[in-house]
């Protein structure tokens, strides 16, 4: 007899929930909602009986166009990535240059964030910023969606002893409160670069992807058409890329856009406890850190970097959910 | 129902040593506790020595982890970096982490429900669209950002409460860092309240309860909201162990003497025993959590029964 939780599996996803603290809430959101998603193959066809019809991803393509809180985001996003490529097209100066001279000096000409502690222009490293967060957000997303979406997919397509094994191993990672797995791991590493972080966040991570594709994948598995391909002779490794794979993948990319969002704010929560980034790299979380002391005289100092930090989380956020909209049959 | 709870029991046992493991393994693998005790000076290698054997330092891990364990059941849990009893540490940090979080988690019932139960039931209405929005500008600005701005706020600038807690942080002083603590999950449940609600209004049941004529409040009270809950109270239920461990930012900004405060110091000055006792405690907090919210849902969805 399978396990008798699993009655409880759509409704209790929020295990997931636990460890972030805060941020790996957005998992939960995601997963939550995501379970709605499972089996798209299973949703109607708009368009009545002539019309051609369309895929998912188009469908989901027109709704995303109409969506003001898509554009609106998106149009954030698309501007950080530019920033992130490009910084020096809309600041000239070193984020690293200090000038104690103007050590908290409010805004002035040329310098419209004013300075922080160190002196040092906190225009420039707000937009410099962004190349850290963006790109470990970016990096730890599609390490996680990889290693979790690959592992899921093997547990929900082969089950059995494979399956179990994994289950509890993505329970021993759950059992880990995010935060804290971050300090102990991280506080050790003296590596500067992004990659610690990232290695972190998939090593704790892929298990809330594992396990909405695992999910995923046992839905689609038992459809007709997985069936179909197998009785005219498809192995394994066909039947899970090319019938399983594009029908379980929804889910899937919903949790992966969400989950970035929440990825950056917790790059910057580790490296506002001082074990994320280090300097000399530029990250709003450092800045933040900084800043926290000196909040009575120079609230200029945080409010910046928090206020882009906060727009940038925002701004996954709301893409993620405009997509889950997007691609989920209930609303329709 | 009893085989139900043995089995989940069962299943604790290797996640508890894999999780206790693994951070026992990171505690100890990667950083010199003996180093960390001396500092910045270097220990003389006698006295180094003796502390090595004296914390079995030289055997296996795998060892290590066993006598570890072996002294956790007897309710050793070492000592801390000061030579205070890790089990005393605990005994002043986890009170005040309680006490925070049931503050966090009272705001979490109130405010989230409310809000969750007047959005849900006017979907698409400005009220509906101003909260949803409202909620993901929540999720989205880190708890460290929204601390040190309330901070700011309520305790430097309008002076309503103090901005620091005092370390036998009384419930009146946590107040504050509870909402803090809250915020985000608050929004998770307005969010999760609203999505059920919204889908209970149109089930047979309340359109029953409405056609034999109970006022509207009954309605909501008795017949809606009580179907409605059961996501939100899981949910909550499994947050608990969460807001406990993710309290460690909270505790930070201002300034309580709770488990995060023990934990970081633990942390920073590579304290084992501290690190290790703490997270044992804090998985098994989440796991019988856990546990009980899958055994509460039971009880509030009689449809749920577990062989």
């Amino acid at each position: 007899m399978p396990d008798a939780q699993d009655p409880l599996e759509p409704v209790d996803p929020h295990q997931a929930v636990a460890p972030a603290g805060g941020y790996g809430g957005g998992f939960d959101l995601a997963a939550a909602d995501a379970q709605i998603l499972e089996g798209p193959a299973g949703r109607a066809q708009d368009g009545g009986p002539l019309a051609k019809p369309r895929s998912l991803w188009s469908d989901a393509w027109h709704d995303l166009r109409r969506n003001p809180i898509f554009i609106v985001s998106a149009l954030i996003i698309l501007f950080l990535l530019f920033i992130v490529i490009w910084p020096q097209a809309i600041t000239t100066q070193d984020p690293l240059k200090a000038n104690l001279a103007m050590s908290q000096a409010g805004p002035s000409a040329g310098h419209p964030f004013g300075f922080d502690n160190q002196g040092r222009d906190v225009y420039t490293r707000v937009v410099y910023g962004a190349r850290a967060s963006v790109s470990v957000g970016l990096c730890a997303t599609i390490g996680v969606v990889l290693a979790g979406s690959a592992l899921g997919a093997l547990a929900g397509y082969f089950g059995g002893w494979w399956d179990a094994v994994l289950s509890r191993i993505s329970d021993i990672f759950f059992g880990i409160p995010v935060i804290l797995g971050g300090l102990v791991f991280l506080s050790v590493v003296t590596n500067s670069t992004i990659w610690p972080v990232v290695g972190f966040m998939v090593l704790l991570g892929w298990p809330q992807v594992a396990r909405i594709a695992r999910g995923s994948v046992i839905t689609a598995r038992q459809n007709d058409y997985v069936l179909a391909a197998r009785a005219l002779g498809a192995g394994d490794s066909r039947l899970l890329l090319r019938h399983i794979a594009p029908n379980a993948v929804a889910p899937v990319i919903v949790v992966g856009t969400i989950a970035l969002g929440t990825y950056i704010a917790l790059e910057a929560t580790l490296s506002y406890l001082g074990v994320g980034l280090r300097p000399p790299t530029v990250s709003w979380g450092i800045d933040i850190s900084d800043a926290s002391n000196q909040i009575r005289n120079a609230p200029h100092m945080l409010l910046w970097p928090a206020g882009a930090l906060s727009l940038t989380v925002l701004a996954f956020i709301m893409l993620g959910d405009a997509v889950r909209d997007a691609l989920d049959p209930k609303l329709r | 129902m009893g085989r139900y709870v043995i089995r989940r029991l069962l299943q604790m046992i290797p996640v508890f040593i894999g999780s206790t493991f693994l951070i026992f393994f990171m505690v100890y693998a990667l950083g010199d506790p003996v180093a960390a005790l001396f500092g910045d000076r270097a220990p003389d290698p006698a006295t180094a020595a003796q502390i090595r054997r004296d914390l079995h330092l030289n055997d296996s891990l795998g060892e290590q982890y066993l006598i570890y364990m072996r002294n956790i059941f007897t309710g050793d849990f070492g000592t801390a970096f000061n030579g205070q009893a890790v089990t005393s540490l605990m005994g002043s940090a986890f009170p005040v982490t309680i006490r925070l979080t049931l503050v966090a988690v009272v705001f979490e019932v109130v405010i989230g429900i409310a809000l969750g139960v007047v959005t849900g039931l006017r979907r698409g209405r400005p009220v509906d669209t101003g909260v949803l929005l409202l909620t993901l500008v929540v999720i989205s600005v880190p708890t460290f950002v929204t601390g040190y701005v309330l901070q700011y706020i309520f305790g430097v600038r309008l002076r309503w409460t103090a901005p620091s807690v005092s370390p036998s942080a009384p419930v009146g002083e946590l107040l504050l860092p509870g909402l803090v603590l809250a915020l985000v999950s608050l929004a998770y449940v307005t969010r999760l309240t609203r999505t059920s609600i919204a889908e209970n209004t149109r089930a047979d049941y309340v359109r029953t309860a409405v056609a034999k004529g109970l006022p509207q409040r009954r309605v909501i009270v008795r017949h809606l909201l009580r179907n409605s809950l059961i996501p939100v109270v899981t949910f909550i239920g499994t947050d608990i162990g969460a807001l406990m461990g993710g309290a460690i930012v909270t505790e930070r900004i201002f300034n309580i003497h709770g488990v995060g405060f023990q934990l970081y110091q633990g942390i920073l000055r590579n304290n084992a025993p501290t690190v290790v006792g703490f997270v044992t405690i804090l998985v098994l907090v989440f796991l019988i959590a856990n546990l009980l919210v899958d055994l509460l849902y039971a009880v509030l969805d009689p449809r749920i029964r577990y062989a």
